[in-house]
């Protein structure tokens, strides 16, 4: 768990940001009324279980997906609704790295033309000499060899293909990193791997994270501070030690008490969740949790809100001094 | 432990997978004994063979590609490896039934699911129509499933539910060896507790044998009672769980705790195993963990024996045992 201090103005400041589907059966409010902040060199973690929202939440923050409503300010300039030149402005500072390095890569270029293309569009080499050298440098920084550079993407095991994908979001030197899920394609060995070379780029390069994951060890591992979300909206939002030992919404808990532990002598305590998962599509205005949280009362049927309960601890659930 | 009979036995099992010419060495004399009731959890990285033996036992491996090239598998006194083929189908589903990983593609989508359980059962037992569908309906609501989705379809479940039915289908005959094979990986974690903790009950009630494979050391501690760590095809250690987590033994085993951010210490660094696994094409002379551990002497590259560092704990490593356990 890192422990670091971040003040000075943030460098990505989420506002209210909506992003809604239009599906056959309704409108799906994929992320409702999300806002916070990072600030650079800060790693914020997501998490979620599956279809909560967090990866649509990355893609939208990053313009791979168009807000329904709300802003995105990078560097305190909205990046909301930009186009074109500026838009192009804004791809070189803000990136993602993928979940999936199988489906993520173009099978027909091989690792340097991969890692070359964002160097090329960008124009800032003038010589193929300066690409090649560049290029050299990212794999080398990522610690892929220098002989696999004409290898392709089917050659390489998930590992490498992850570093491959690391490496072309690094190429431009981005200030904010989207990383959706980089490590949970991985094998434990290989994802420890992963983990601390996405820690010290960090520590080199000083770059922010949002890390999304549904792995709550690797974000406890890796992140400053934690947001957990629930059906597209944020229920706590905490740093990451607060959020290990002092948690307060109930999803929050339950989710924590659900991790099989390795602590072969303490069985776990298990907060039993019973009823069904409440529906994206359509929500009704209360607590998204309520149908299956053990502490529901009539209050929570009506809307919540993101209330900061101690410093830079905000829990969303009207009942939270009654339960805690 | 308690001194029950071995219910079932593996010896010197052996698989190979031939392709394009290479020969693939995908498990490499395992053997391994079970008690009636108790569950192993085979732990190990992706292309380890832990799903191999598995499908082994069950004798499920597409042959061709895969051979069965040596090895028994004893269950009550019969060796399955010399049975015919239809010998064979009346014991799948009924006494050993397998979980398999991915419930999205386990399941008929042109079925209903309760369609689809009647057909494992129907195949097993002398039911009428009538007492088959009753039967399907006490085990959906076993596992959790309201009897109205009898007549649903799998697309019509969401992840969790499905994988209740892929497990519905595998008790359906009251098995008396489940092998679940990463049966909650697919599944998010306050969903993958309620499906552990429903195997678990069920396991009881029906005094089932089980082998439980898996990547999550997390899911073994939860749920098993012995615990294999299986790599490149061999078993590099055995040991009961609690010996196991508290003296891990061999340099694959530590590396393996060593990769995992933990919930309950602040680690700043973790300590990944470095380098890749090795070929199974190629595997390297004696110790095939040698090119990737940190203890590694000339020794290694000779035969390993596989032997008792501890009463009931097995490690395949020369060094083991010789500097009391685990302080790697």
């Amino acid at each position: 768990m890192k422990k670091k201090e971040f003040s000075g103005s943030p460098l990505i400041e989420v506002k209210h940001l909506k992003k809604y589907f239009n599906v056959p059966a309704g409108t799906n409010h994929a992320v409702d009324d999300v806002s916070f902040t990072i600030h650079k060199g800060e790693t914020l973690g997501v998490v979620g279980e599956s279809g909560c929202g967090k990866s649509t939440l990355g893609r939208t923050i990053i313009r791979l997906l168009e807000a329904t409503d709300g802003q995105v300010l990078l560097e305190g300039k909205d990046i909301t609704h930009v186009q074109g030149e500026a838009l192009k402005k804004v791809r070189e500072q803000v990136q993602i790295i993928f979940q999936d390095p199988y489906s993520s890569l173009n099978p027909r270029l091989d690792i340097s033309r991969t890692i070359k293309e964002p160097l090329k569009r960008s124009g800032r080499f003038r010589s193929r000499a300066e690409l090649m050298k560049e290029t050299a440098e990212l794999m080398d920084l990522v610690g892929i060899d220098e002989r696999l550079r004409e290898a392709y993407p089917h050659e390489l095991d998930g590992g490498r293909r992850q570093r491959v994908g690391i490496a072309r979001a690094l190429a431009l030197r981005p200030k904010f990193i989207v990383c959706d899920e980089p490590v949970s394609a991985l094998d434990v060995s290989i994802q420890a791997q992963v983990l601390n070379l996405l820690m010290d780029l960090q520590d080199e390069m000083g770059m922010a994270y949002m890390f999304v994951t549904h792995d709550l060890s690797v974000v406890r591992h890796i992140s400053d501070n934690i947001c957990v979300m629930y059906l597209g909206q944020l229920v706590e939002k905490c740093s990451t030690q607060e959020l290990f030992s002092n948690n307060l919404h109930p999803y929050t808990k339950a989710l924590l008490s659900a991790i099989p532990s390795t602590d072969v002598h303490n069985p776990m305590k298990r907060i039993q969740l019973k009823g069904e998962i409440a529906s994206p599509i359509n929500p009704k205005p209360g607590c998204r949790f309520a149908s299956r949280c053990p502490h529901a009362a009539d209050a929570c049927r009506e809307p919540q809100q993101l209330v900061e309960v101690s410093e830079n601890h905000f829990v969303s659930c009207c009942r939270v001094a009654e339960i805690n | 432990m308690d001194e029950k009979n071995t219910f079932l036995s593996v010896k010197d099992m052996e698989v190979i997978y031939t392709s394009a010419g290479d020969i693939v060495h995908a498990v490499n004399g395992v053997s391994f004994e079970l008690k009636k009731g108790e569950s192993l959890g085979l732990v190990g990285e992706t292309g380890a063979g832990k799903t191999t033996i598995a499908r082994a036992i069950l004798r499920i491996l597409p042959d061709p590609p895969a051979i069965l090239k040596g090895g028994q598998v004893i269950l009550d006194g019969q060796d399955l490896t010399r049975l015919s083929e239809e010998e064979m189908l009346k014991i799948r589903g009924d006494k050993i039934a397998m979980i398999f990983q991915d419930p999205m593609t386990a399941l008929n989508p042109l079925m209903t699911v309760g369609d689809q359980i009647l057909e494992v059962l129907m195949l097993h037992n002398n039911f009428s129509k009538e007492e088959g569908c009753k039967r399907v309906v006490e085990i959906l609501e076993m596992v959790g499933i309201p009897r109205e989705r009898y007549v649903e379809f799998p697309h019509q479940f969401s992840g969790g539910m499905k994988q209740r039915v892929v497990i519905a289908m595998a008790l359906a005959c009251n098995p008396e060896l489940l092998l679940a094979d990463e049966p909650t990986t697919a599944l998010d974690v306050t969903i993958q507790a309620q499906v552990l903790e429903m195997i678990q009950e069920l396991k009881k009630k029906l005094n089932t044998s089980m082998i439980l494979i898996t990547h999550d050391l997390g899911v073994v501690a939860q749920t098993c009672d012995n615990v294999a760590v299986i790599y490149a095809g061999q078993i590099v250690e055995y040991a009961e769980k609690i010996e196991l987590f508290d003296h891990p033994a061999h340099p694959y085993t530590l590396g393996l705790f060593g990769s995992l951010p933990s919930m309950n210490d602040d680690v700043e660094r973790l300590h990944p195993i470095s380098g890749m696994p090795p070929d199974p094409t190629d595997l390297p002379p004696g110790c095939s963990f040698w090119p990737r551990c940190p203890k590694a002497t000339a020794a290694c590259k000779e035969e390993i024996p596989y032997k008792e560092i501890a009463p009931g704990h097995f490690c395949r490593c020369h060094m083991a045992g010789k500097q009391e356990g685990s302080s790697l």
